[in-house]
């Protein structure tokens, strides 16, 4: 089936049987690998990426449902100019990550996060995260990271 | 994991999908948010040939107010439930059972209408249908019907919706006044309930569902009779798990999920207002 897909502003179109899952049509397909495969059971969260602005596991969608719609990627954050987003730079200065594997996850799913609620506390943070699973940092600097970006926290 | 292949039709009307559905018989599955369906397909427990999505039925999702009760579309996701403001002024109950289901990304995915008729035990949003006192609509090329939430879930992942029928919509009496609260208990972040209550408490009735306390969502009738009658929580929590056949698994045998049982729907009478 052919799926055309908009992802980081970009048209995509790919000739792709029905049960290929996003995270396959992103990676395999449209060669954007930086959105990772973790458990591949909805359950770690290394898949996030936004569907129409939103966070959403994409090891849990088929593409062909989001046929037409728009999808951004980590691969979608930094500007053109490779300036990063402020999330990407946030965990790089409270050094929000050890071996990277979570990190594109995280930072789509804090992003997500962040634009619900602007000014989200270090509770609303950590439950806000419950679907992401880290198995390096013990999660502090990553907290500490998007709370570095959330809305009234000194910068 | 890959599923098995499928081929893929994408409902444009409700009218559509029952189309669709009678053509194809029991080769064919709905499909909406997929946060139940796409794991199992993905581990092979579910092997539909044909998919039929209803994701794009923009009309099947709205909350309305209509007289005495809210009536809400299928296709309503958890998250939208979770914020909507009539849900949450007329039946902050269901309201907060969604904000519990899974994680935000879960939420952002899962409709009300494929939690309800997927039937799963361990579900929180049917706990609170029936404490509400849902009526749920299901549509069939013939017209609708209306079905009870107590009648609805009949056995293990299995409802009163046939496979050439559609749940198209949610009824649920608003009750702004009630007390109510959501009860889960789990061991960690995100995942299932091992045991769950939802509790209502409005005036002198009081409406209790179950989660994970048998094979299917069920109502603790003992309880709420035993309240009725004048009981209090504590005398009244100690028939939760009456006549119950709860599950045994890796997370807790049947005898501990009756405790739980017990426990939280004393926890949740106190915390609706019945103590
Ligand atoms: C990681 C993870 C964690 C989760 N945690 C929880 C949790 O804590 N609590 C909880 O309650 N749930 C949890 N869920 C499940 C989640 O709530 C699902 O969204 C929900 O159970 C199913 O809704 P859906 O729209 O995704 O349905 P789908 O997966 O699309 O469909 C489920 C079933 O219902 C049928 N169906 C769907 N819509 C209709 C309809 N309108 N009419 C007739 N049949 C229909 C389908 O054919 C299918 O058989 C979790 C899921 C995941 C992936
Ligand atoms: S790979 Fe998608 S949630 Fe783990
Ligand atoms: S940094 Fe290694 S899993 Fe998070």
């Amino acid at each position: 089936m052919q799926v055309d897909v908009k992802v980081n502003g970009a048209p995509e179109s790919h000739d792709v049987e029905p049960r290929t899952l996003l995270v396959h049509y992103l990676r395999d397909h449209c060669g954007l690998t930086g959105t990772n495969v973790g458990c591949d059971s909805s359950s770690c969260g290394a898949c996030t990426v936004h569907l129409d602005g939103e966070a959403v596991k994409s090891c849990t969608i088929f593409a062909v449902q989001v046929d037409g719609r728009s999808v951004t990627t980590i691969e979608g954050m930094a500007a053109a100019d490779g300036t990063m987003h402020p999330m990407q730079e946030a965990f790089h200065t409270n050094h929000g990550l050890q071996c990277g594997y979570c990190t594109p996850g995280m930072v789509m799913a804090a992003t997500s996060l962040l634009e619900e609620i602007p000014d989200a506390t270090e509770a609303q943070v950590r439950e806000g995260l419950e679907g992401n699973l880290c198995r390096c940092t013990g999660y502090h600097n990553i907290v500490k990271s998007v709370l570095a970006c959330a809305k009234g926290s000194e910068k | 994991m890959i599923p098995v292949a499928f081929d893929y039709r994408r409902a444009s009307s409700a009218r559509h999908a029952l189309e669709l559905l009678t053509e194809h018989g029991d080769e064919a599955k709905l499909i909406a948010g997929g946060h139940s369906l796409v794991p199992l397909m993905k581990f092979r427990l579910a092997t539909p040939s044909v998919l039929v999505d209803i994701g794009r039925l923009d009309d099947l999702s709205y909350v309305r107010e209509s007289g005495g009760h809210l009536r809400i579309g299928a296709l309503t996701r958890h998250f939208d439930v979770e914020h909507d403001p009539l849900v949450a002024s007329q039946c902050g109950l269901l309201a907060e059972a969604a904000s519990k289901v899974g994680d935000p990304q879960v939420r952002h995915r899962g409709t009300i209408g494929g939690s309800a008729a997927h039937g799963d035990p361990a579900s929180d949003i049917p706990s609170a249908l029936i404490a509400l006192r849902a009526t749920m609509v299901i549509s069939g090329l013939d017209g609708d019907r209306e079905v009870q939430a107590d009648d609805f879930f009949i056995g293990f992942l299995e409802t009163a919706v046939s496979e050439t029928e559609l749940l198209t919509e949610i009824r649920i009496p608003k009750v702004p006044d009630a007390g109510w609260s959501f009860q889960k208990f789990n061991r960690r972040a995100q995942d299932w309930a091992i045991v769950g209550a939802s509790v209502l408490v409005d005036g002198d009735d009081v409406g209790i569902g179950l989660v994970n306390m048998d094979n299917r969502p069920v109502r603790a009738s003992s309880v709420e009779d035993a309240v009725r009658a004048g009981a209090d929580a504590a005398a009244a929590s100690a028939h939760a798990a009456d006549d119950r056949d709860a599950p045994s698994d890796l997370n807790a045998n049947a005898e501990f999920r009756a405790h739980l049982a017990r426990v939280l729907v004393r926890r949740g009478l106190e915390a609706a207002g019945r103590s």
